[in-house]
């Protein structure tokens, strides 16, 4: 950690935005990271059930009712 | 459109991404469910105004942000004490040393302001052109690549450079991993 904050300090190149290169990679790199977890937990199930089963008029009335109904409501 | 089978497959394509953006806006694992739920049902309900041809993940993306957005006046108060839920939702802990600047990384990203923060994520993580999030976000091209700059700039700065101490693991911590890596 101490290396990253003296690199960054000598390194400021102003590049585009006041920002080097290096620093942008880094904030880019690690924003990804943190996104792309959740992104490789594919589809939960509770989703796929949903847009694969819903039609059109069942959602509008979902979310009139929607008081929230987080159970499974065992449909067939 | 109708709702054709593969109209729901791209739909359910997007899902993932949808999450991703939910999680990294609320920062709460739970509540982007509840959003991305939400996202899907307004948008198998209103799945006539959707173009044929147009961006379908910017348009799934366009009803979450405004969701999120409704939303977070409202909610304001609980996303507080949902702090650290978000590694929760991981299914894989990442390492001790990686995991902590993993969480350094998430305070710095809360506390960009929030238009700043939607900017550099749909930009720099989900990949959207500049044209796509500013339609996404409702404004100018030109204010979503100062939003991204300052973002980046502001993140630069609780990070990187020297006197950001003030928030993350404290130096203790920081003196251990920096012992343990060197």
């Amino acid at each position: 950690m101490k290396d990253v904050k003296s690199q960054a300090s000598k390194s400021t190149t102003p590049g585009k935005g006041g920002l080097s290169a290096e620093i942008q990679s880094r904030i880019g790199h690690q924003l990804r990271a943190m996104y792309d977890d959740v992104v490789r937990q594919g589809v939960p199930e509770r989703f796929a059930e949903l847009v694969r089963k819903l039609d059109a008029p069942q959602a509008a009335s979902q979310l009139e009712g929607s008081g929230g109904s987080n159970e499974d409501d065992g449909r067939e | 459109m109708p709702l054709t089978d593969s109209l729901r497959d791209d739909i359910l394509a997007a899902v993932p991404s949808l999450r991703a953006f939910a999680i990294s806006l609320s920062g709460n694992g739970d509540r982007a469910d509840d959003l991305v739920q939400e996202t899907l049902l307004r948008a198998l309900a209103n799945i006539d105004s959707f173009q044929p041809g147009s961006n379908l993940p910017a348009w799934l993306f366009t009803i979450l942000r405004n969701l999120f957005r409704s939303d977070y006046r409202k909610r304001r108060r609980e996303v507080e004490d949902a702090e650290g839920n978000y590694a929760k939702t991981l299914k894989t802990q990442p390492a001790q040393n990686a995991h902590l600047e993993f969480e350094e990384f998430r305070a710095a990203l809360d506390k960009l302001p929030q238009d700043q923060r939607e900017a550099l994520i749909l930009v720099g993580a989900s990949g959207f052109s500049y044209e796509d999030a500013a339609s996404i976000c409702g404004c100018a091209v030109g204010t979503i690549k100062s939003r991204v700059n300052r973002a980046r700039s502001k993140l630069a700065a609780l990070l990187y450079v020297e006197g950001a101490e003030d928030f993350g693991p404290d130096k203790t911590v920081r003196a251990v991993i920096g012992g343990s890596s060197g």
